[in-house]
Parts: structure tokens; sequence; C-alpha cells
């Protein structure tokens, strides 16, 4: 049998994957896994989907040649443009598929985690555009450095609710939703954010994701005469962007793939969020994946100057992309990132999110052949960015 | 195994207490094991603890991050448990996580529950079905008893299908809540209670969260075999320090 790199039925990807759970999470997960291939498959379903991506959302988001960014660094360099999104991010993909869902599954009320804030304002949007009662769990430290977020969805009309456990960012948001789930089992859904949680979360997500690697095959045909590009390239923290920048190619090994993970300030320093080279096999938020964690299994608190990217774990799918070589996993300093946004602000007029900036310092570490063809996810804007741009280049 | 089915032979309601290890002090865990089988409680849990407790409150989640503050680790918690069988005969379940059950190596830790005299594992976020495919055996060979839990929410034929795999008792999670949550018991909980009484399953139940006094105590046990008291003994132990165990488990048993 061919090899596969997308999730089994079992909701593994290799060794990793499944459904970690405590048995009071057991009959949601399981609801969520007996429909959402039956509904996201339904007609409605797909024609909603889609005109709300296209209406709504702005999609298809354009693919743009990046020429001066190709022209330094002597390579052919496609940007997909997700950071024209509303919103700012590729995360609405995800928010308005898992909107859609819930409704069919007569959910009334949606809770979310986010860590920068980007997840908990498209599901705040999207909670907004449906009426539906909003929930969003942010860490207390979070809460505090990424104020513009939390008035957006206030705005919004959602309810931020402050994490107060363990280190009080992304990972106890995590805890805190997975709690209020347990609590309130019955008219709840939870909108992950991210590849990451119990199956299928990492498929579903994945899934609404994947319109991002969809258009990428139509519009690189009419712009290059070809579906594959030689190189796709993503930031990875749980890992959202990269699933729907790999999707439909990651059983076409004629395509390379390189994941980008926030090194913070070295992989040595103690300061790093580089899960693949830090991280071993564990469980986390319900998957068993690469997580950085002590020697006894205690989950681990990562750091990147990028609040998406500083997540202790990655998802399963990245996790056995790493572990079967199929993909390339780079690291990249807060340093090189900032540089690197810098770079593409200056060279192509789009300030980009930091999280977008690490894959983008992808072309000072490796050298790519003229004739290549690379499509990298510029997965978020800047705005939300600009202090600590502003901070560090002291603009 | 044997000590917890003898003492579910045991023609009484039986009141386990869970307490977190390494908490409040890092060395408290023997001598709080000791007192509590002086005080007349029929089983304990030992809380491993873990940095992310997804099924727990605050009152548990403080302790965890208090104990892992002080120092404890499995290896650690075995070290202090490796005299126990000389001073305490009641069944001793170690409740935790998961994931430091895996870095330990399931296969080591289970033979290290063996060697100090464990009797049974509670392990939240490991499912039926993969302890069913990938651990029974480990489990087995060690004698321990895995104790799944089950709530208001589960399903009859689930609930038949950890009954089959069960061999010990079942943890009966009284409401759709983590731990500390709530207290006290309405309609909702006796309707579940007497639901699952009328199952007749092959284990005894015991009842799990929301227990925090005799009043509760002695609703839980009506229909069940005993029931489990967590968070309520971890404020205790806050409150009163390890000096006066009895006192609390006076209150209950009255």
């Amino acid at each position: 049998m061919k090899t596969t790199y997308n999730v089994n039925e079992k909701g593994y990807y290799g060794e990793f994957g499944g459904a970690y759970i405590p048995e009071m999470l057991y009959p949601n997960i399981e609801e969520l896994r007996q429909n959402y291939l039956k509904i996201t498959a339904e007609p409605s379903f797909r024609q909603e989907f889609h005109q709300l991506l296209k209406d709504y959302v702005g999609r298809p988001s354009p693919l743009y040649f990046a020429k001066r960014l190709s022209e330094k660094y002597n390579t052919k360099i496609y940007l997909k443009r997700e950071d024209l999104n509303h919103t700012g991010a590729h995360k609405v993909n995800n928010t308005i598929g898992q909107i859609l869902l819930a409704q069919r599954l007569g959910k009334t009320r949606i809770i979310a985690e986010t860590g920068a804030g980007q997840h908990g304002v498209a599901t705040a949007t999207v909670c907004a555009l449906m009426g539906i009662e909003c929930v969003v769990y942010m860490g207390e430290v979070d809460i505090a450095r990424q104020a513009p977020n939390v008035a957006r969805m206030k705005m919004l009309g959602a309810k931020v609710v402050p994490a107060l456990s363990g280190s009080r960012t992304l990972k106890d948001a995590t805890n805190e939703a997975m709690r209020d789930w347990i609590n309130n089992p019955l008219d709840t859904h939870y909108i992950v954010g991210s590849v990451v949680g119990p199956h299928p979360y990492p498929d579903m997500v994945a899934r609404f994701q994947s319109v991002v690697s969809e258009e990428i095959k139509k519009q690189l045909l009419e712009k290059e005469g070809t579906k594959n590009p030689d190189y796709l390239i993503a930031c990875v923290g749980g890992g959202s962007n990269a699933a729907g920048t790999y999707y439909h190619y990651l059983d076409n090994t004629d395509v390379n793939i390189i994941a980008v993970e926030a090194a913070g300030k070295g992989i040595d320093t103690g300061e790093s969020a580089a899960t693949s080279v830090l991280g071993k096999e564990g469980i986390i938020h319900g998957s068993k994946t690469l997580l950085m964690q002590t020697g006894d299994g205690q989950i681990t608190e990562p750091y990147s100057i990028s609040a998406g990217l500083d997540y202790p774990g990655v998802g399963p799918m990245h996790a056995n992309l790493y572990k079967t070589g199929r993909a390339e996993f780079i690291s990249i300093t807060d340093d090189e990132a900032m540089t690197a946004g810098l770079e593409l602000s200056q060279l192509e007029g789009i300030i980009p999110a930091i999280e977008t900036s690490h894959a983008l310092a992808v072309f000072e570490h490796k050298k790519f052949k003229p004739e290549d063809i690379i499509v990298l996810n510029l997965s978020g804007r800047g705005d939300k960015d600009l202090q600590n741009y502003i901070d560090y280049f002291k603009l | 195994m044997n000590r917890i089915n003898n003492k579910l032979r045991e023609h009484k309601k039986l009141l386990s207490i869970y307490f977190t290890a390494g908490y409040p002090n890092l060395n408290d865990t023997v001598s709080i094991i000791q007192e509590l089988e002086h005080s007349g409680i029929d089983m304990i849990e030992i809380g491993l603890p873990f940095s992310d407790p997804l099924a727990d409150g605050p009152t548990i989640q403080d302790s965890s991050t208090r104990a892992l503050k002080n120092g404890m680790t499995s290896e650690l918690l075995f070290n202090q448990l490796k005299d126990i069988r000389e001073t305490v005969s009641i069944p001793l379940i170690i409740m935790g996580y998961f994931n430091p059950m895996l870095q330990y190596g399931v296969e080591a830790f289970c033979k290290k529950c063996q060697d100090v005299g464990i009797d049974g594992l509670i392990i939240p976020d490991l499912p039926v079905d993969v302890y069913h495919d990938q651990y029974k055996s480990t489990f087995e060979k060690y004698g321990l008893a895995n104790i799944f839990l089950i709530t208001p929410q589960t399903s009859d034929e689930r609930i038949r299908f950890i009954d089959s795999v069960s061999d010990g008792f079942i943890y009966m999670v009284s409401s759709a809540s983590t731990t500390g949550a709530k207290t006290g018991f309405g309609n909702e909980q006796t309707d579940y209670f007497e639901r699952i009484a009328n199952m007749k399953l092959k284990n005894p139940q015991i009842v799990g969260f929301g227990i925090s006094n005799n009043e509760t105590f002695k609703q839980a046990t009506q229909y069940a075999k005993g029931a489990i008291i967590g968070s309520a003994f971890i404020k205790h132990l806050t409150k009163n320090g390890t000096e006066n165990v009895r006192a609390f488990t006076e209150l209950i048993l009255k």
C-alpha cells in the first residue's frame, strides 16, 4: 500500500494522534468523530462554507509572485496571501467551518482558546456573524500583552476569560477551555484553533484549512503551468496554516515540504519553542505527539517572541512529517525572524505577522536554485505585532 | 488487586480519600497515608501531580502545582512508598495523568507499583480502548487493577464495555464537571445513581466528585458501594495541615 501522511481511520498519523481524553469529554469527542465527515460532506454545508469563504472572508486569497524578494534570493517565490483574509490571518477558514458544524450539531454556545488572540478574534467574529454566545479563554499573561486583540474580541461581543492556572499562557488557556467543556458538555462546542487536540480535531481543522493548498494548485497551474511547486514553506506552532498549505501535497513527494519552528533565543538557551528538536513523544491536550517536557513528563513552558508559535506541542500530522523525514524542519530565532519581517516590509510593501516572519527567514538559511518554484504561506498580517516591531527596531 | 477486591467484599460502605503526593509538604506522603488508615478510611488514592491536570478544578490544580514546586516526581514518590506496606494494609491506588507514566515507561511504572505495594491505577486520560488494546496485559502482569471513570453522559453500551474490562470497581463521576466544581446532589444525580444501580454491573461502583461531607457521603452510598473525597480533603490540609486528618474523617463518617 502507498504510504500516506494523512490521518488513518483510527485518528493517527503514523504513531501520533489519537484521543487521550478523560471520560468526561468522550461523548463530545465521539459525537464530533461520528458526524464531522458526514456533515462537512453535505451539499448544503459545502455551499454555505464556500459562499462565506468567498463573500465574507474574501477568498480565494491571491498567490502573489514576490518579484523583489525573488531577485534578492535568486529563486522564484510565491506568497499565498492569507494575510488578506478578513480578520487578518488564515485562522478564519477554520472558525467558519467549525461554526457551521456547531450549528448543525445544535450547539448554542461556543468556547475557544487563544494565545496571541488571532484565533480568539476569528472565533468571536464568526460567533457575532451567527449570533451565538462566545467565551474565549486566554492566559492572564497574554491578555496583558495582547490588549488590542482583547479589545477586538470584546467589541465583537465575546466574553474573554483569563486563564489563571499554570503559566497563564496558551497551554493553560487550552486547559481551561477543556475544563469548561467538561462542565458544559451538552450545549457547547469547543472551536479548537489549530491542528492539535484529540482526534478528530487535527483532521477536522486540517480539512477546513486545506482550502489553502486547493487554491495553490489552481493558481500555480495558471501562473507556472504546473500544480506542483518545488517547495512549500510554512511556520508551525500548533501547525494549522502549515497543515492547510501541505494538505493536498502530503502524499506527492515531488513537492518538498519545509516546516519552520520558533527557536526563540536559540535552541540551547532554555528559551525556545522548537518542538521537533526539543520535544519528546508524549501526550498534550488529548493527542500523542512531540512535546516539550521534563524527564518526569511535566509539560514545560516554551518561549518565542511570537505568541502564535510558543506552544509546547505540535500537531500530530507535523510530528509524523518530522519523524518520517517527509518534511524538513528548520528553527529560526527571534532575531532572524524580526529581520526577515522588516525585509519583506521594505522589499514588497507587506508587513507580515511575526509568526510568518519565521517562515520568511528560511531564505537566509537555505539556498534554493534559480529555477525552483517556492510557495510560502504568508499566514498573517503584522498589524497585531506593530508594538513588537516598534520595540524591537526602536522605530 | 486482592486488597481492593477483599475490601469491596466487606459489608460496609467504603470511604476513599484522595490527596496529592507532595502536598502540602514534599515529605508528607507517608504520614498522611498512615493517618488516613488510623482514622478508619477504607482506601486511598495517591495523586501523582501533573502540570496540566485537565479533569481537575482549581483545588487539585493548585495542590499539584505546589507539589511539583516542592519537587515531587514519579521516582521520588516510589522512594517515599518503598516501605509503606510495613505499616499500612488498606488498598492504595495511584491516580495520575498518563504522560508522566509514559515518560517513566509504562512497564517500569507498573513494576514499581507492584514493588511498593500499589493495588491499582486511575488514569483519567488513558481511554479504555487504548488500555484494552495496548496496556491491559502489562497491568495484569503486575497485579494492578485499572479503574475507569463513567459519567452521567456515558452510554449504557459503553458502561457495559467498561464493566467488562474492569476488575475492581468503577469510578462513577457524579456530574458533568471537573473535580471540586460542585457540591451536593440534585434529582439529576439520584436518577443517574439509580440508573446505574439498576444495570447490575459486575463491578461495584464508587462515586466521586461532589462529595464533601457526611450528607453527600450518605447520599452517594445509598446507591453505590462507596464514595471518594478529594478536593474537600485537600482544602482541609491547606487549612489545618497534616496534624488533624482524623478531625476531617470523623466529620464524614460520624
